[in-house]
């Protein structure tokens, strides 16, 4: 533990992504936060991957097939660019097929690694992507760091009530273990037509959606991503839908979301009370 | 007559699952029923999940079952080896994969192949979902998650590629409005795919 917190001492900021569900875009906002912040590149970023049985984020982010490389000063991250490292089991299997069939405390051993070993030197922002749900990954990935300071964590869903019940289990999980929640972001939310530019729900928001539970629960509600076909093509090919289609909407939506991520972790902490953030 | 005390089986039946249709031939058992509300938490490591399961398991009673079908979380790890591990005696008929077709998802579910090799599950075949969205409004079919993703995987593991399911609106509306969707939406292209697919299960020879 101390060792963890000697680590991550040159972390400026810790953010954790999580979700109810599976499929709702977690890996997919993951690196594109990643991007969005590394856009300035005075800023040092990086990415840890602890779905262990699902590694996504080496193919979203273009770095299938890369190795760990290690150091006298411990594991190298992967590096998508100078300033955006990233950590992932991904890196460690032999092949795209290779199954992780672990048990639980096998899983938490590898993620006391990644966080005791990766030399992530001087970083501003350190995201941390999770498996969907609220077990050995989460409680492990928020025990080993309890020490380090964590800012928060960031909660996906999409728009339908199937979805956000398990956001509000999210949300209790983080009430459980003193997490202070950023705020949820709503993905697919929406879809317009390319060919007559109608908006359909393809998940419909039958209970209102994020914003209105957020309301409710007095949690930072920060924003709609539409879905964009282009976004999924990006990270088919491990490219920055960012970079690849910076005009569109979702893109727009995504810079607005990243921004006011950055703001929320640079709240002095008198200012996180006054917004009713939980502690 | 030579018995023993300890001849007696007694089942134990803790359990009696809960019936979705009011014919009570669709009965369901989750760890849903047991929390106190549904925005509690389940917050447990992978021990306490894998005895929760071994009761679900030997607990429940379903009496005669035509099938049994088992929904799990995404992934390989304590809910999927403490299900095979304690049906593997009942030789189960097999894995249904679901995928979405982009790469992405793809590439999680060729792990879960893996591990349908390795524990000996056979594998009944994969599922491409939310194949396509054709606009309400002017037909256009966009592939919002790409398409094919899945019916390759399966040609290239050589297993059965069971059909793809359209994304349809009313399909997740009418699931949490507790209406259903085959009775309201018979013509729709989804409903259509699902039973497809439900044919070529059931009626699949399991040798």
């Amino acid at each position: 533990m101390a060792a963890i917190r000697h680590r991550l001492s040159t972390v400026k900021h810790k953010l954790l992504v999580l979700s109810g569900k599976g499929g709702v875009g977690k890996s997919t906002f993951t690196a594109h936060l990643a991007y969005g912040i590394a856009h300035d590149d005075t800023k040092q970023v990086a990415v840890l991957d602890v779905d262990i049985c699902g590694p996504s984020i080496p193919r979203v982010m273009g770095l299938e097939g890369e190795q760990v490389h290690q150091s006298a000063s411990g594991w190298s991250p992967v590096y998508v660019e100078d300033n955006l490292g990233v950590m992932s089991v991904g890196f460690l299997l032999g092949g795209p097929d290779e199954a992780v069939i672990w048990r639980g405390p096998k899983k938490n051993g590898l993620i006391k690694q990644f966080l005791r070993d990766v030399d992530w030197g001087d970083v501003d922002y350190l995201v941390v992507d999770t498996p969907p749900g609220t077990s050995d990954e989460h409680l492990s990935i928020v025990q080993y760091m309890k020490d380090s300071d964590v800012d928060g964590a960031i909660i996906i869903t999409t728009p339908q009530e199937v979805s956000l019940q398990d956001v509000r289990k999210e949300i209790n999980f983080c009430k459980k273990v003193s997490m202070r929640i950023i705020g949820v972001v709503e993905n697919m939310s929406g879809f317009v037509c390319p060919k007559c530019k109608n908006t359909s729900e393809i998940f419909p928001p039958t209970t209102g959606g994020a914003e209105k539970m957020c309301q409710e629960l007095q949690i930072p509600f920060l924003g709609r991503l539409p879905l964009d076909p282009r976004i999924g093509q990006c990270c088919d090919e491990g490219k920055s839908f960012l970079a690849e289609v910076p005009d569109s909407p979702a893109a727009q939506a995504f810079k607005e979301i990243i921004q006011k991520i950055e703001q929320q972790c640079n709240l002095p902490a008198s200012k996180e009370e006054e917004t009713g953030e939980m502690r | 007559m030579q018995t023993h005390k300890g001849d007696i089986y007694v089942p134990i039946c803790r359990w009696v699952p809960v019936y979705a249709d009011p014919e009570q031939r669709i009965s369901v058992m989750s760890i849903g029923f047991l929390l106190g509300s549904p925005d509690e938490a389940v917050v447990w490591r992978g021990p306490k999940k894998n005895a929760m399961i071994k009761q679900f398991l030997s607990d429940v009673c379903w009496g005669a079952l035509d099938y049994l079908i088992i929904d799990t979380p995404p992934g390989t790890s304590d809910e999927h080896i403490t299900v095979v591990e304690n049906l593997k005696k009942y030789s189960p008929d097999g894995a249904v994969l679901v995928t979405t077709p982009q790469a992405v998802a793809v590439g999680d579910v060729r792990r879960e192949l893996t591990f349908c090799k390795k524990t000996g599950i056979p594998v009944v075949g994969v599922i491409e979902n939310m194949s396509g969205f054709v606009c309400p409004h002017c037909t256009e079919c966009t592939n919002i998650f790409s398409k094919g993703g899945g019916e390759a995987l399966a040609e290239q593991f050589q297993v059965p590629f069971l059909g793809c399911i359209p994304l349809d609106p009313r399909l997740a509306r009418t699931l949490e409005e507790g209406q259903s969707f085959i009775d309201l939406f018979k013509d729709s292209t989804a409903y259509h795919a699902v039973t497809s697919i439900v044919k070529t299960i059931t009626e699949r020879d399991t040798g």
